[in-house]
């Protein structure tokens, strides 16, 4: 099996080591609205803090002055169309996804007791 | 067969739509249960489609692609038809519309063969995150077939479907287009519609085309491209004639080839048939120039700050409200979103939407997508800096041939190393293909072309060129000839 690891040799820098907590992990899984479980979280812990340490290599490019890039296209202009009413009612179809309706309402888990 | 040969065989009545149709859906019958390249066949909605261009075709009516079978990676909305985007979120998810990809090409005629698998919400460089379970590569059953379009590769190479769409963020056309021999085209950001593609990284993603030849995938860009009022990123620029452009000879072209891209990390063998390609376009009166992008090898890091970052805010919307999976007995409304989400998407997709919100976070965002989007800039600026020299880059489109399923799925780092040669044209919204240049130990490899934006035109003309002069593109793999 070819070792892929080579493929470091052509970066600039390694990246830092970066170590994230369990409790680091179940901040952002919570931020993240994301339940994970005890097996799970100490996968995370590790694969998490190896993609921070591996993308920490930005930190060594030299970007004074650099203005951050938003899109690929310069000069892009927002289209605008006229101000009209181009949709029709489809509720009952796009409600037909839906896990749970009544009277064509969403319902989820009371919120205010 | 070619779509546009098998085009020309239904326009001079050789055989109907109906019966080609027929033909796909028995070989995707017989084949698919060890390939696993379709996630759902609509043989009904092909049997009627196939009619209906037949019945075009004999009006006199009808384009180059009437009644050509075509399947839809499952990352497109299929109006009644599940859109699965290869994951348990959307397992239930019957799209109540189609995409703009999806509609353009259902009015030139094409036939509907069915839904391709692909890694889970296109996050992956293997189709091994697909919830339905990963594609085998035609070419060697033990072997990924590149990701994260795999399942439309896999059906394509194995003849399962002339031609099939795709999507590339990071690579997810060009990469598995190289590891099954085919031709992966992916246009410039905003040149095909996004509507109704299910966004993963929405300044990155774009549709593209996995096809048999460069005249294939200038046919199927030319029907599905232009501007879409219902994408905003979508740019107004004229749609040309792509196959009337093939002929474009070789002379005089001046091809970049980027020094960074032949480093270590490519495997020789690759690097062998590459090498043989560049002399080829040199014969056909190239000039080849050799530059360096400096800051391409920062590509990889970008993406895996960019890419998780809009992934993370792309994805919030599965909520288990409105639509896709949700939990039983939820709590209170945090235990239905937290575990509706941690039950509906996989892995590697929990991994990515983790990693962006850590990178968007408060006090993490100037360190980490900030930067990123600088560096952006810079890479940005390399390519900027080298078409004011050449007219096409060219490189590898993969470090290796196909690897064996298993191999890399614990290990993220070096998964995402897989895109190291394709990211940096979606990182700067490029145009880029991917071509046959030949075989390693009976394993297809791909050389990669790359143009400014909207150079699709030049791009095809040197992939047609080359596919002119070479039958790499021909090759069947052996289980499936």
């Amino acid at each position: 099996m070819y070792d892929f690891r080579q493929v470091f040799g052509i970066f600039p820098a390694f990246g830092a080591i970066v170590t994230l907590t369990r409790r680091d992990v179940e901040g952002i899984a919570l931020l993240a609205r994301l339940e994970i479980t005890e097996q799970e979280l100490p996968v995370y812990v590790e694969s998490l803090s190896r993609i921070l340490g591996f993308v920490d290599q930005l930190s060594a490019a030299v970007t004074d002055g650099v203005e951050p890039m938003a899109h690929p296209l310069e000069n892009q202009v927002q289209s605008l169309r006229d101000d009209l009413v181009t949709e029709s009612d489809r509720r009952d179809c796009y409600q037909g996804n839906a896990p749970l309706v009544a009277a064509g309402l969403y319902l989820v888990p009371k919120v205010i007791e | 067969m070619t779509a546009a040969e098998i085009g020309r065989d239904l326009h001079t009545g050789k055989y109907t739509s109906i019966e080609v149709t027929r033909h796909f859906l028995e070989r995707i019958d017989r084949a698919n249960q060890s390939l696993n390249a379709f996630i759902t066949v609509t043989p009904e909605r092909a049997m009627a489609d196939a009619a209906r261009a037949d019945a075009r075709i004999a009006r006199g009516e009808g384009g180059p692609l009437t009644g050509v079978p075509l399947a839809h990676k499952d990352i497109f909305c299929t109006d009644g038809v599940l859109t699965s985007c290869g994951s348990r979120m959307l397992s239930n998810f019957v799209a109540p519309y189609d995409a703009t990809v999806v509609e353009r090409l259902a009015a030139a005629g094409m036939v509907m063969l069915g839904k391709t698998n692909m890694d889970e919400f296109a996050m992956g460089s293997s189709n091994e995150t697909s919830w339905y379970g990963p594609v085998r590569n035609p070419w060697d059953g033990t072997r990924v077939p590149g990701g994260s379009s795999g399942g439309s590769a896999a059906a394509v190479a194995a003849r399962l479907a002339p031609v099939a769409t795709g999507t590339d963020t990071g690579g997810s056309i060009r990469q598995p287009g190289a590891l099954t021999g085919l031709t992966g085209f992916k246009p410039t950001y905003g040149r095909v519609s996004r509507y109704g593609m299910v966004a993963f990284a929405s300044s990155l993603d774009q549709a593209g085309i996995l096809a048999q030849s460069a005249e294939d995938a200038a046919l199927v860009l030319g029907a599905m491209a232009g501007h879409d009022a219902r994408d905003s990123t979508s740019v107004a620029v004229p749609v040309p004639d792509y196959a009337a452009g093939l002929g474009r000879p070789m002379k005089g072209l001046r091809i970049g080839i980027i020094r960074e891209f032949f480093g270590e990390g490519l495997e020789e063998g690759t690097g062998r048939a590459v090498r043989t390609a560049l002399e080829g376009f040199s014969a056909m009166g190239a000039t080849l120039v050799e530059l360096s992008l400096p800051n391409l090898p920062l590509s990889v890091p970008t993406y895996y700050v960019v890419a998780p970052a809009e992934c993370s805010s792309n994805l919030s919307r599965f909520d288990g409200v409105r639509f896709g999976h949700r939990c039983s007995e939820p709590r209170d409304l945090l235990d239905l979103y937290r575990r509706s989400r941690g039950e509906g998407f996989g892995a590697e997709v929990k991994r990515r939407i983790m990693t962006g919100t850590y990178v968007l976070s408060a006090g993490y965002y100037d360190a980490y997508y900030l930067k990123a989007q600088k560096v952006r800039s810079l890479i940005n600026a390399d390519f900027r800096r080298a078409f004011s020299e050449v007219d096409v880059l060219m490189g590898p489109t993969t470090p290796t041939p196909a690897f064996a399923i298993g191999a890399k799925v614990d290990d993220p780092i070096t998964m995402y190393l897989n895109d190291i040669y394709t990211i940096g044209a979606n990182l700067a919204g490029l145009p880029a293909v991917s071509v046959p240049c030949g075989l390693v130990d009976g394993l297809p490899v791909g050389l990669q072309i790359i143009g400014p934006h909207f150079a699709e035109e030049r791009l095809l003309a040197a992939a047609h060129a080359w596919q002119l002069e070479t039958d790499w593109h021909r090759k069947l793999p052996p289980l499936f000839a």
